[in-house]
C-alpha cells in the first residue's frame, strides 16, 4: 500500500514537472526562437524533478534495516543481552508489534511502548525520506523551471542522460565477467588453503572426505580423474557431432535443392533448442538402456550410465551446431574456386574434398574449437546419463566423472559453503572457465582470420 | 608405318579404356560421397524423430490417470469439529491466527482415511479388502480434497456426496498394466486384494482412466505422487521469465544500441566486444556458480527464489540478445541513418525514431528466442538451491520455488521410477510445448511484422 503510494507520488511529480516544462517552453517560444523543442524542457525537468527523490528513496532502502536494528537496540531493556536468542526474539517480537501483526498472548507493558515508538520510529524515518525527497525534487524543478530559456540546450541534456544510461546498460556484461572472474578466483583461493594446487591439479585420485566434525581437507581431490572423463565424453561426442555434422552440411549446400534444404535444415536446428536436462533423461532412459543391451548381444559389458552413453547423446546435441556453423564457411568459400576445380575436370566430391574443404578448414577447425567448448561445458547430459564415478580409467564403456558434475554434487550437497568439499566447485569451475575461454578466443581468432582472407 | 599407326591407335585404345575405366571409379565414388551426406543428413533427422517419438509416446499416457468414481458418506461420528472460527472485534490479528490454527489441526487430526476406506468398500468390487489396502489404491492426496470439500462447506457433513478419487501412483501402475501380472506377492507394491480389487472395479467401469487436469493445477508432492502437479513448478519459471524479460530485454537493447550506434571505437568498445563474444560461450554452470558466490553468498538473497534464478538467467542471456540485437542494427540500411541526419536529427533521435522501429521485429524475436532458451536453462539454477522439494505455488518472486526444467531433474530421480518416469516425460512436453509456443510466436511476429514494414 505505501509503495503504492510512494510509486504515485513519484510519477504524480514527474507528470507535474514535465507538464511544467511543456508549458513554459510553450510560453518562452514567443519570446524567441526555442533550441529544443517543448518536450525535451519537459523531460529535462521531469530529470530534474525525480532523480533527487529516487535516489533519496533508494538511500532509504539500503540503510532503514541498519537504522531500525539501532533503534531496537536502544528499546530493548539492558538484561537482555545483545546477540543471545532472547534478544532475537525480542526483536522480532517488537517487530511484530509495531508492524500491526500483533503477538500471540499478552505483550509486556514494556513491550507495548517499545513497540509503538519503534512503529513511530518507522514511519518517521519513512516520512523523512519522502518529504525530503519530495522538497529535493520540488526544488530541483523550480531551479530548473526558473532557467529554461530559449536559447537552452535542453534536447542535448536529456539525451547525454540516456547516453549516460545506455553506457551503464553496457557495462553490466563487462561487470558479469568481472564478477565471474572475481567470484571464481578468491573462492578458489580460500579452497587452496585447504588443498595444495599441486595435489589439486596434478592428484589422479577423486575422493573428498566428509569430516562432520571440522572444516578440515579429508581425502584427496585430484582432478585428472575428473579431466579423463571430461576429454573422454567430449571426444566421444565429437566423433558423432563432427561427420555427422560436417557431411550434413557438405550435403545441403551442394547437393539439396533449395526447396529440400529448406525443410530440412530448420528440423535439424530444433535439435539445438531442446533444452539439455531433455537430453539427459533420454540418455539415461532410452539411449543407456539400448547401448546395454546392444553390448549384450556382441558381448561387450557395456554399462547404461557411462561416458559413451552420455558422450553419444550430446554428440547428438552438438550436430546442429557443426552442421550450421560448416555451413556459413563452406558458403563463404569463393565461388571462383569451385569452379575453377569442376571446370578441370574434377567431379563434385573431388572439388569439395580437394578444394572447398581445405580451404573452409580454419574456419570448420574453429567451428570444432566451439564445438569442444560447448561439449566441456555441457552439465545436465552428464549429471544424469554418465553415472558420477570419479576414477581414473579409460574404459568408455564404465561411469564416469566431469567437472561440471563435480560442481554440481559439490554445491547440492549438505556440505557448508566454507568447507573444502564445497569450495572445490569454484576451482573446478575457474579450470572450466579458464578452458573454454582459451577454446573460444581461439576459435574466434581463426575465424576472423579465416574470414578476412576471403573479403 | 601401319605398325606405327596400330600400336598408336592400340594406345588410344588403351587410353580411353583407362580413362572409362577411373571415370567409372570416381563416378563411384562421387555417388559414394552423396550418398554418405545423405545418410548424415537422414542420420541426424532420424535422431530428431526418435527423440520427439520417444518424448511423446512415454510421455503423454501420463496425461491420462485411473480414478474411481465413489459415494463418499461424510460420517459425522468420524468427523468431529467444532464451529470454524471468526475474528472477533478487538481481537489481535495474531490471536485469531492462533485461534484459526487449532481450528485447522483439528480438521486436519479428522481421520479421513477411514471416509475413504468406507467408499472403497462400497464401490462394489464384490472383493473383501482390509483398511490398509483399501487406502493402499487411492492417493493419499485424496485425504486433503476430502478435508477440503469440508473446510469449504461444512453443511457437507452428514451427508454422501459422488467424488472422483484418484488411484495412488501404485494403483495407476498396476491398473496400465506397467507391471507383470506374473510377479510373485513379494515384488509386487500392492497386495494380492488390492489388486483384484482395481482389476473388478474396471471390469465394472467404476475405475476408469480420465484426463489428470491436476497435472497443471497442483503443486509437487511426496507423499501422494499420483497428485503431483506442475503448478508450483510453472509459476517459478514463469516469475523467472518475466524478471529476463524486464531485466535482459531492456539491458541487452540499450548496451546493443550503445555498441553498434554510439561507442567510439577505441580499445574500451573493443574490450567490451571481445568480453560480450566470450561470455555468450561461457558454460552456462560458471553462472550459477556466480549466482551462488555473489547473490547467495554475499547479497544474502533468500536460496530457491525465482528472483535469483531470473538473475543468473539475465546475466546468461544478455550476450545472446545483445548479439542478435546488433545484427538486427546492422541490417539497418545505412541510407536511411543518412536520411535522419541529413535532414537535421540529432543521433540520438535518429536512433530512437529511425532505426529502433525498424529493427523492432528482429529484436523482438531475439529477446523472445533470448527468453526460451533460459526457460530450459537447469545447471544454474541447480547451483543457487532451486532443487529443493517446494510444495508450494510461490506467490511472490521471492518465494522459495521450483521451475520446469528443475522439476524434471527432480521427478526423473524420484524412487518411484515405474510411475515418474511417464511423468518426467510429461513435464519434458509440458516445457518442450512452452518453448515451441515461444518460437512459434517469434517466428509469427516475424512475419507478421516484416510484412507490415
Amino acid at each position: 500500500m505505501t509503495s503504492l503510494l510512494i510509486a504515485a507520488l513519484v510519477l504524480a511529480l514527474m507528470a507535474v514537472a514535465y507538464q511544467q516544462g511543456v508549458s513554459r517552453s510553450k510560453a518562452l517560444a514567443g519570446a524567441g526562437r526555442l533550441h529544443s523543442r517543448p518536450q525535451y524542457h519537459g523531460a529535462l525537468l521531469a530529470l530534474w524533478a525525480t532523480l533527487p527523490l529516487l535516489s533519496i528513496l533508494f538511500l532509504w532502502l539500503v540503510t532503514s534495516g541498519t537504522l531500525q536494528d539501532w533503534y531496537i537496540a536502544g528499546q530493548i531493556p539492558a538484561e537482555i543481552a545483545p546477540g543471545s536468542s532472547d534478544y532475537a526474539g525480542a526483536a522480532a517480537r517488537l517487530r511484530n508489534i509495531a508492524s500491526g501483526f500483533g503477538v500471540a498472548g499478552e505483550a509486556q507493558a514494556w513491550e507495548t511502548t517499545a513497540g509503538a515508538n519503534l512503529a513511530r520510529f518507522n514511519t518517521t524515518l519513512l516520512m523523512a525520506a519522502v518529504g525530503l525527497g519530495a522538497i529535493l525534487g520540488v526544488a530541483g524543478l523550480v531551479l530548473m523551471r526558473g532557467r529554461l530559456s530559449p536559447r537552452m540546450r535542453a534536447r542535448n541534456h536529456v539525451e547525454a542522460a540516456i547516453k549516460a544510461l545506455l553506457i551503464f546498460c553496457s557495462v553490466v556484461a563487462i561487470l558479469t565477467t568481472l564478477g565471474i572472474v572475481v567470484s571464481l578466483v578468491t573462492e578458489t583461493i580460500r579452497f587452496f588453503t585447504f588443498v595444495s594446487p599441486v595435489d589439486f591439479f596434478f592428484g589422479t585420485v577423486w575422493n573428498p572426505g566428509y569430516s562432520t566434525t571440522s572444516n578440515e581437507a579429508s581425502g584427496s581431490y585430484g582432478m585428472l580423474p575428473l579431466l579423463l572423463g571430461t576429454v573422454m565424453i567430449s571426444v566421444i561426442a565429437m566423433a558423432v557431432a563432427l561427420p555427422v555434422g560436417l557431411m550434413s552440411a557438405i550435403w545441403l549446400t551442394q547437393y539439396a535443392n533449395p526447396r529440400l534444404r529448406n525443410v530440412i535444415k530448420p528440423v535439424i536446428e530444433v535439435l539445438a533448442g531442446i533444452p539439455t536436462i531433455v537430453y539427459g533423461f533420454f540418455a539415461l532412459v532410452t539411449v543407456g538402456p539400448a547401448l546395454s543391451g546392444l553390448g549384450d548381444l556382441v558381448g561387450l559389458r557395456v554399462n547404461a550410465t557411462s561416458a559413451l552413453t552420455a558422450g553419444i547423446v550430446m554428440g547428438i546435441m552438438i550436430i546442429p551446431f557443426i552442421s550450421s556453423l560448416s555451413d556459413d564457411i563452406i558458403r563463404q568459400v569463393p565461388r571462383a574456386m569451385r569452379d575453377g576445380s569442376l571446370g578441370l575436370g574434377a567431379t563434385k566430391s573431388e572439388t569439395i574434398r580437394n578444394v572447398i574443404v581445405p580451404a573452409a578448414l580454419p574456419g570448420i577447425v574453429g567451428a570444432i574449437l566451439l564445438a569442444v567448448s560447448r561439449a566441456i561445458g555441457e552439465t545436465m547430459i552428464v549429471v544424469l546419463a554418465a553415472g558420477n564415478a570419479p576414477i581414473l580409467r579409460f574404459n568408455p564403456a564404465e561411469p564416469t566423472s566431469t567437472f561440471t558434475v563435480t560442481i554440481v554434487t559439490a554445491l547440492t550437497g549438505d556440505a557448508d559453503f566454507a568447507s573444502p568439499q564445497s569450495l572445490v566447485a569454484f576451482a573446478l569451475g575457474l579450470t572450466l572457465f579458464v578452458i573454454t575461454l582459451m577454446l573460444n578466443i581461439g576459435a574466434l581468432a581463426i575465424v576472423r582470420k579465416y574470414r578476412e582472407q576471403y573479403e | 608405318m601401319t605398325e606405327i599407326l596400330e600400336t598408336e591407335a592400340a594406345a588410344n585404345d588403351r587410353r580411353r579404356a583407362q580413362v572409362r575405366k577411373s571415370l567409372a571409379r570416381r563416378n563411384g565414388a562421387e555417388t559414394r560421397f552423396k550418398l554418405l551426406g545423405l545418410a548424415s543428413v537422414l542420420a541426424a533427422m532420424a535422431f530428431v524423430a526418435v527423440l520427439f517419438g520417444n518424448i511423446l509416446m512415454k510421455g503423454v499416457p501420463a496425461f491420462w490417470q485411473y480414478n474411481l468414481d465413489a459415494e463418499v458418506y461424510f460420517d459425522p461420528a468420524v468427523i468431529n469439529l467444532p464451529e470454524r472460527p471468526v475474528q472477533q472485534a478487538g481481537q489481535s490479528e495474531a490471536d485469531f491466527r492462533v485461534e484459526m490454527l487449532g481450528w485447522q489441526r483439528r480438521l486436519a487430526l479428522v481421520n479421513w482415511n477411514r471416509l475413504i476406506v468406507a467408499a472403497v468398500d462400497n464401490a462394489g468390487s464384490g472383493v473383501e479388502v482390509d483398511d490398509r489396502a483399501a487406502v493402499s489404491i487411492i492417493d493419499s492426496g485424496a485425504r486433503f480434497v476430502l478435508r477440503d470439500m469440508v473446510a469449504a462447506d461444512p453443511a457437507l457433513i452428514g451427508q454422501t456426496v459422488p467424488v472422483r478419487l484418484l488411484l495412488s501412483a501404485d494403483g495407476d501402475n498396476w491398473a496400465k498394466g506397467k507391471l507383470s501380472r506374473d510377479l510373485p506377492d513379494n515384488r509386487q507394491q500392492l497386495t494380492r486384494p488390492a489388486r483384484d480389487a482395481i482389476d473388478a472395479l474396471i471390469e465394472t467401469g467404476a475405475v476408469h482412466p480420465a484426463f489428470a487436469w491436476h497435472i497443471f493445477t497442483n503443486v509437487d508432492s511426496r507423499a501422494s505422487p499420483a497428485s503431483a502437479g506442475l503448478a508450483g513448478a510453472f509459476m517459478g519459471s514463469f516469475y523467472m521469465m518475466l524478471v529476463v524479460i524486464l531485466l535482459a530485454v531492456p539491458i541487452g537493447v540499450a548496451s546493443a544500441l550503445y555498441l553498434e550506434e554510439f561507442a567510439p571505437k577505441n580499445r574500451v568498445t573493443d574490450l567490451i566486444e571481445v568480453n560480450i563474444n566470450n561470455l555468450a560461450a561461457v558454460p552456462s554452470i560458471v553462472f550459477g556458480l556466480l549466482g551462488a558466490a555473489v547473490f547467495i553468498n554475499i547479497f544474502h538473497l533468500p536460496l530457491s527464489a525465482p528472483l535469483v534464478g531470473g538473475l543468473v538467467l539475465t546475466l546468461m542471456t544478455l550476450p545472446t540478445i545483445i548479439i542478435a540485437t546488433r545484427s538486427a542494427l546492422r541490417a539497418v540500411p545505412p541510407s536511411l541513418r543518412q536520411a535522419a541526419l541529413g535532414i537535421g536529427a540529432s543521433k540520438m533521435q535518429m536512433v530512437f525514431h529511425h532505426v529502433l522501429p525498424v529493427t523492432f521485429p528482429g529484436i523482438l524475436t531475439a529477446s523472445i528466442i533470448g527468453v526460451a532458451q533460459a526457460l530450459g536453462e537447469t545447471a544454474p539454477l541447480l547451483l543457487i538451491g532451486m532443487n529443493a522439494f517446494v510444495a508450494n505455488i510461490p506467490a511472490t518472486p521471492l518465494d522459495q520455488s521450483a521451475a520446469l526444467p528443475v522439476q524434471v531433474y527432480l521427478w526423473q530421480g524420484n524412487e518411484n521410477r515405474n510411475f515418474f518416469e511417464e511423468r518426467t516425460f510429461a513435464a519434458i512436453i509440458v516445457l518442450l510445448g512452452l518453448m515451441i509456443l515461444l518460437n512459434a510466436l517469434a517466428i509469427w511476429l516475424r512475419t507478421r511484422l516484416e510484412r507490415k514494414a
